[in-house]
């Protein structure tokens, strides 16, 4: 091979290694930071009080109990929803025809919407047109709309990755669709649903965008879903942009956000793992 | 089984019950996507009907309150910090991704999708937080104020380079290894099978990626109102503070009124149609992947 190709391979993989380092770098420098500066307030009773002085000093407790009424409602409305879509469109329309290709282009459409987009109409139909106001309720239910998408295409993969003979099976046998469905196929879908449920649940959770005009800013202790309650991503928001001095706070509550995060996922699903997976063993 | 004592008359109506439940919910899940452009015109039809939509592009300022509606300023802001972040990622991404799969050894390069995925996954208001207390100050040390087109764009791209990391490397995950078997049995180095065998096979993969991720670079909304300066004035250098179309709707949203309202919902509409072009540009591009 001649001198001048082996230079330029060695030049295309310096190149290739550097950037892959950069970005490397970015990722443990933002880590770190929000590590260093995050970590310094964070205690019990950081999680426990409710914030003072505009959230400089104190805690987040009413923050996170709305944060996570406001996951709790998105996903409530979410998931049936969701899991209905999913079987309706895995089993009851023909792969390729025209319905289940409209209703697929509709669900790809919402999941490429900005959350901005989200976040106006949400204000505009739950909060005024359905009249909730700014609500904990209208917030949980755009982010059920924002969540919705990602959902209904993991359990459908997961329900349309069933073998083929377990249908025939179900048929021999003379089992209903319904009775198929629920002892068969939703169960053997279950890791699916878990993880549409975390990704879901982690859309919700990381939403700013969609929730500063639906569910408010409120930073009281909710006291029934028709109240306006502060998400964890719009106090970190407040904190960072509204109020001097807040910086601190706001590196502390980023961190609950991620570890939040990383939590939901987790435990989302190990549950529906053990759930469904009693019943596939039971079957 | 304890089901198959029912008699089939009964087992028919829960299946009829079931399909019509189901159907139902999956088309309530369709329509949401209806009634939310419903929705935006309808909140934006006061301004389209008696503004006008060439105003929106030609009016020569945004000051909704004195009847100027121009969102040229802001919809040149969106797209220069979208561009810009796109050049950079771009050799960003697709070079971590060929580094996961060709370069590192394995633990290294499993660590470095794990970072990829933990960054795609990093909620947009840390990112804006991190970037207003660590590299705005940065750019400010050199260039004040620091908040800026810039550091928009520097940004957007810690948010999209994973993206297009992840998506290029599930292209080039796609391609039969025969390629690079083939390219092998030919003599041809390493490098030489990337640039002129697998990269190119999986060129449409990458670059709906890249749609994808300027999509999520435009329709981004609190990371780049907490860095950008939020200025409404064009981009003419890269450290003019500016305001995206997104940011636009978020900081004026709480307490417009009237025509000034619904003219945010037409930028909220403009948005809508600008990102949509682009993930349609990238279906189209990753070929029929999985309508029906």
């Amino acid at each position: 091979m001649l001198p001048t190709s082996s230079l330029r391979d060695a030049l295309y993989r310096f190149g290739i290694c550097i950037a892959a380092l950069l970005v490397a770098a970015i990722f443990f420098w933002l880590l770190a930071d929000l590590a260093r500066q995050g970590v310094g307030r964070l205690d019990w009773t950081f999680l426990t009080t409710p914030p003072r002085n505009a959230g400089r000093d104190g805690g987040l407790a009413p923050i996170l109990v709305s944060t996570f009424l406001i996951v709790f409602v998105a996903m409530s409305v979410a998931a049936p929803l969701g899991v209905a879509t999913a079987i309706f469109l895995s089993e009851f329309t023909p792969a390729g025809g025209r319905l289940a290709r409209w209703m697929s282009l509709s669900l790809d459409v919402l999941a490429g919407t900005p959350s901005i987009v989200f976040g106006l109409f949400g204000g505009a139909f739950f909060c005024v047109f359905l009249g909730l106001g700014f609500s904990i309720l209208s917030g949980g239910m755009t982010l059920a709309c924002m969540a919705l998408p990602i959902l209904i295409r993991t359990i459908e993969s997961g329900l349309r990755s069933s073998p083929i003979e377990w249908r025939l099976g179900a048929a021999a046998l003379d089992l209903s669709r319904a009775t198929l469905l629920w002892h068969v196929l939703l169960p053997a879908a279950a890791p699916s649903l878990a993880t549409g449920l975390s990704l879901g649940i982690g859309r919700a959770v990381a939403e700013t965008a969609a929730l500063i005009f639906t569910s408010g800013y409120v930073d009281r202790m909710p006291s029934s879903l028709f109240d306006s309650g502060r998400a964890l991503s719009v106090h970190i928001y407040d904190l960072t942009m509204n109020v001097s001095g807040g910086d601190a706070n706001a590196y502390s509550s980023a961190l609950v956000l991620i570890a939040f995060l990383i939590a939901a996922n987790s435990l989302a699903f190990w549950f529906s793992n053990r759930i469904f997976g009693r019943r596939v063993a039971r079957a | 089984m304890t089901l198959s004592h029912r008699s089939s008359s009964s087992r028919s109506r829960r299946d009829t019950r079931l399909v019509a439940a189901v159907a139902t919910a999956a088309l309530g899940s369709s329509a949401i996507f209806v009634l939310i452009v419903g929705f935006l015109l309808k909140e934006s039809w006061p301004a389209l009907s008696t503004i006008g939509p060439a105003r929106f592009l030609f009016d020569p300022a945004w000051r909704p309150t004195e009847g100027l509606f121009g969102l040229a300023p802001m919809l040149s802001a969106s797209l220069a910090a979208s561009v810009g972040a796109v050049i950079l990622a771009t050799p960003l991404g697709v070079a971590s991704a060929i580094f996961c799969r060709h370069y590192a050894p394995p633990p290294i390069g499993w660590i470095h999708r794990w970072s990829m995925a933990l960054l795609s996954g990093v909620p947009s208001v840390v990112i804006g937080l991190w970037g207003l207390t660590a590299i705005v100050p940065l750019i400010g040390r050199f260039e004040p104020p620091g908040a800026s087109l810039l550091a928009g764009i520097l940004i957007l791209t810690v948010m999209i380079t994973p993206t297009i990391a992840l998506t290029s490397g599930a292209a080039l995950d796609s391609l039969p290894d025969a390629y690079g078997r083939g390219a092998v049995a030919l003599g041809l180095s390493r490098e030489a099978t990337l640039a002129h065998v697998l990269l190119p096979a999986a060129r449409g993969g990458v670059v709906a990626g890249i749609l994808l991720a300027a999509a999520r670079a435009l329709g981004e909304t609190m990371a780049i109102v907490m860095v950008s300066g939020n200025v409404v004035q064009a981009p003419l250098s890269l450290f003019d503070p500016v305001r995206m179309l997104t940011a636009n709707i978020a900081l004026e949203m709480a307490y417009a009124s009237g025509s000034h309202r619904a003219s945010l919902f037409v930028s909220g509409l403009m948005l809508t149609a600008l990102v949509i072009a682009l993930a349609a540009a990238a279906w189209r591009l990753s070929g029929d992947r999985c309508h029906g």
